[in-house]
């Protein structure tokens, strides 16, 4: 018997886990936005991400329409509990989205308002995306297949601290970008910002993680108990050894490597939270395969899945290689 | 009290931003497709009039489709915040279609779009074109899934119950092809090809006005006139075969949209009235005598349900969809009408010397959109009571959410749609003033290029483009 439950959890985490990474840096640009004053510089940060943020975002649509495909009743459960900053998320994500064209069809003094609405927009995104993680850590109210909280039940002190957590690690993954794609003043500033945003970063992945251990038995147990420990301990060790090597290259003004090495930060968070909810979909109620569609929606979506995502992948790493290398100011390739 | 009712606002929330969401795919998917036939015409052609043409749309293009994108968003998160027990019940076969879409459209679209946008100096020519035609392929297979999907819920098969009450599928060959989506497909894809059509000729009929020799703006026109021509008595011919097919699986829709409430043989065609639903009548009604049953049955004596036939709280509100439709065909007509006039003016080879012809096609610019919106109000509302048709009520569809919930997130929809999505269409209309030339300035280098970035940022501020 195959699992197609369990491998339809390791797609959608895949899809989830390239969104936070991918719209992670265009979101981070969008939340640096004020910090970049000049205004050539400010549109050479939006053109590092102009071809591919649509890209991007996508990963977000596979990430909520697979949910609904393969897990409906995690899908109907999750978004009701978390009305408010998911519709606040939309929101935010528009701003965001239209800054990209709106910025060169305005006046002067309506594009300020519009680059304004692209750094509000990406904070707001960002922000209650790590909102909507917190509350998902904290657990859904679920009664006969329903959510049965209030609308206000995801307000707590530890989701409003993964929401700025996830704001700064975006703004880290936004930077190392810029200090990758871009040249003279622009990237010296990102360099400065990286490693601002690196400290917080860490220090609030610590906290974050530390905290989480207490909000649930499950998570205390899955982590401290014997054996899981001796092995487990793996994870905050890495985290260590890659804070250690992202400080190391900023230091060293390196260009790619401050980028990739942030990246593996947030992978290496990401695993440590799937370790914490397995096999819980929904904490602390509705498990994988509860969740799941019947085996026939998720075969049917899964033949087509296993053709298209390495096409895609592969026209997706396409476009970035056209677009690679550095971004000048002003420059004619746009 | 009715308004203070969750499921109401809900209604009126996912109303209003799918209203907004369809006027941006309808002009993508039409205007996708004629990017990749004016670049298809200068790669052949190697004409700099059709590279002109092609750099002219691009930049509405982009626009429109930026505000599709981030208006779909909302659509494919709304199911679930606000549509739960629906996305539960109907996740099982639904979402496999979405999740298609989402695989091979979404990012088939935005996979390339950065190529077509930005990509013309950095690859060449010929791949060039490659990602226009993507782009254009992934908007027709996102109109593909989605009415797939939208079709099931209008006439669900091919599907069965498992033991927690979800629909699962049986066969998904009749999910996917059940028997509306034929119809629909082509109505609608015709439906966008013609906003389009109007779209660009309304556009080029202003130019044409002020200057009729403007080349680049007889082209425009010339394109758009001959879709009038063929295209829209086509979409005349599928919509009355569409609404055969739906007097078949749903009789209570067509007999809402011919206000029609006793079941009669030889029903007139009612051209106007106002239905009263309380006493079950049309009042004011003009009626021709049994066109509608010749119509609908092709026989002037057949027999034509009425609405009395179901309960009244099994019936869908007569009076949206009787003056949603008679709005769509209108402009149906009217697009006919338009077309026909150009065939004979174009014979007579008086094309861009009649002024009445610009100053139609300069009305129409926006009846494609108008008419596309109205035909969807007819499709959805008169489905109503029913979310999937027969099978699952609306009122049993909703969220569990508190009314104050779902009013704060409608007024915020409102105030964000019409500032974000007013001020996008205002600079649509702002670049569709811009005079069309052949050779646009922005091929000529040394001067940055922005944006959809093929203009110059002088040129834009000069020409008032960017000037509120
Ligand atoms: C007939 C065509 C059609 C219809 C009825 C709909 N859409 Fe749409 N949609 C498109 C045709 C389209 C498109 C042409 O493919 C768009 C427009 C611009 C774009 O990027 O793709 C799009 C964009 C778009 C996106 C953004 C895709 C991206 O990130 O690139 C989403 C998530 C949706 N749509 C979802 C929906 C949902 C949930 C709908 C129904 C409730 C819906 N659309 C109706
Ligand atoms: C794109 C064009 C569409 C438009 C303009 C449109 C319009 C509408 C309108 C006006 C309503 C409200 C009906 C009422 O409350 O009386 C509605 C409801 C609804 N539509 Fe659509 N619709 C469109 C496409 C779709 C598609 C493609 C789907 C499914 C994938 C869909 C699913 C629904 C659902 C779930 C509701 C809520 C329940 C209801 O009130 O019927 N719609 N739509
Ligand atoms: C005289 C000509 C027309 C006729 C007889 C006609 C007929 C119909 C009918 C019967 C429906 C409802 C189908 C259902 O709900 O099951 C419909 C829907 C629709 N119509 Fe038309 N139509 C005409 C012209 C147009 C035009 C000119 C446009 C746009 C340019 C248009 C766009 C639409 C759209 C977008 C829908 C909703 C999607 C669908 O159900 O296909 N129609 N039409």
């Amino acid at each position: 018997m195959i699992d197609y439950a369990m491998i339809w959890a390791g797609l959608i985490a895949f899809a989830v886990l390239a969104y936070i990474i991918l719209d992670g840096f265009d979101l981070g640009i969008g939340i640096l936005f004020p910090l970049i004053i000049d205004k050539t510089d400010k549109e050479t940060a939006m053109n590092t991400i102009a071809p591919i943020w649509d890209g991007n975002e996508t990963w977000l649509v596979l990430g909520g329409g697979g949910l609904f495909a393969v897990f409906p009743l995690a899908y109907a459960v999750i978004l009701p509990a978390l009305y408010m900053p998911m519709i606040l998320m939309l929101l935010g994500l528009i701003f965001r989205g239209v800054a990209f064209e709106f910025h060169w069809r305005a006046s002067s003094q309506k594009q300020k308002l519009w680059d304004l609405g692209f750094a509000l927009g990406s904070f707001v995104a960002a922000l209650c995306q790590g909102i909507a993680l917190g509350a998902l850590v904290q657990g859904i109210a679920i009664t006969d297949r329903a959510y049965s909280g209030g609308w206000w039940d995801w307000l707590t002190p530890f989701s409003i601290t993964t929401g700025l957590a996830l704001v700064v690690g975006y703004s880290l993954l936004g930077a190392t970008w810029l200090n990758l794609k871009t040249t003279g003043n622009l990237q010296k500033l990102a360099l400065k910002i990286a490693k601002a945003a690196g400290i917080i970063t860490f220090v609030a992945v610590g906290i974050v993680s530390l905290w989480m251990l207490f909000i649930e038995n499950q998570y205390l147990e899955r982590w401290l108990s014997k054996p899981n420990i001796y092995f487990l301990m793996i994870v905050p060790t890495l985290v260590l050894v890659i804070g250690l090597n992202l400080f190391l290259s900023l230091k060293r003004q390196k260009e790619l490597s401050p980028f990739l090495w942030s990246i593996s930060l947030f992978v290496l968070s990401y695993i440590g939270i799937l370790i914490s909810f397995y096999p819980y979909m929904v904490p602390p109620s509705i498990n994988i395969w509860q969740a799941a569609a019947p085996d026939k929606s998720l075969k049917f979506l899964l033949v087509g899945s296993v053709v298209l995502l390495p096409i895609i992948i592969a026209y997706t790493s396409y476009s970035y290689w056209v677009f690679r290398g550095k971004v000048k100011p002003n420059e004619d390739y746009h | 009290m009715e308004y203070l009712d969750p499921i109401f606002l809900a209604r009126i929330q996912f109303a209003f931003t799918i209203a907004f969401h369809i006027i941006f795919p309808g002009l993508s998917i039409g205007l996708a497709a004629y990017l990749a036939v004016l670049e298809a015409l200068w790669l052949k052609t190697k004409k700099d009039i059709y590279l002109s043409a092609f750099k002219y749309w691009i930049k509405v293009f982009s626009l429109i489709f930026g505000m599709g994108v981030v208006s779909g968003i909302v659509m494919s998160y709304q199911f679930g915040t606000n549509w739960s027990v629906f996305s539960d019940k109907t996740g099982p076969i639904l979402g496999p279609l979405m999740g298609y879409e989402v695989l091979s459209a979404f990012f088939l679209e935005a996979g390339f779009l950065g190529v077509m946008l930005f990509g013309m100096n950095k690859v060449g020519k010929k791949l060039h074109f490659f990602a226009t035609l993507m782009v254009a392929v992934g908007t027709l297979a996102s109109a593909f899934w989605i009415l797939s999907v939208n079709s099931w819920m209008q006439t669900p098969t091919g599907y069965e119950y498992n033991e927690v009450g979800q629909f699962i599928a049986k066969d998904w060959f009749e999910v996917v092809f059940n028997p509306s989506f034929p119809y629909r497909l082509t109505h609608m894809v015709i439906a966008a090809f013609l906003s389009t059509a109007f779209l660009v000729g309304g556009t080029a009929a202003w130019h044409l006005l002020k200057d009729k020799t403007n080349p680049v703006a007889r082209l425009m026109f010339s394109m758009a006139m001959w879709m009038a021509t063929i295209v829209a008595p086509v979409q005349v011919f599928v919509g009355d075969l569409h609404g055969l097919n739906t007097y078949q699986h749903q009789p209570a829709k067509v007999a809402a949209m011919e206000g029609n409430f006793d079941t009669q043989n030889g029903a007139p065609l009612i051209l106007f009235g106002i239905a009263n639903e309380e006493e079950e009548r049309m009042e004011y009604a003009i009626k021709v005598p049994k066109l509608a049953s010749l119509i609908i049955t092709h026989d002037a004596d057949g027999e034509l349900i009425g609405l009395k036939e179901w309960p009244k709280d099994e019936r869908p509100p007569v009076n949206m969809v009787f003056w949603s439709f008679r709005i769509m065909v209108g402009i149906g007509m009217g697009m006919v009408l338009i077309g026909l006039f150009s065939l004979y003016l174009r014979l007579r080879k008086k094309l861009y010397e009649n002024k009445l012809l610009k100053i139609a096609a300069l009305w129409f610019t926006p009846a494609g959109v108008v008419a596309t919106i109205a035909g969807w109000i007819v499709t959805e509302v008169g489905r109503q009571p029913y979310t999937v048709y027969g099978l699952l009520k609306t009122s049993e569809s909703a969220s569990p959410l508190d009314a104050p919930a779902v009013a704060t997130s409608l007024a915020m929809f409102v105030i964000v749609y019409l500032i974000v999505f007013g001020a996008g269409i205002y600079y649509c209309i702002k670049l569709m003033q811009r005079t069309p030339q052949i050779e646009e300035r922005g091929v000529k280098t040394g001067i940055p290029r922005r944006s959809a970035g093929l203009t110059p940022v002088q040129a834009l501020n000069k020409e008032g483009a960017g000037h509120d």
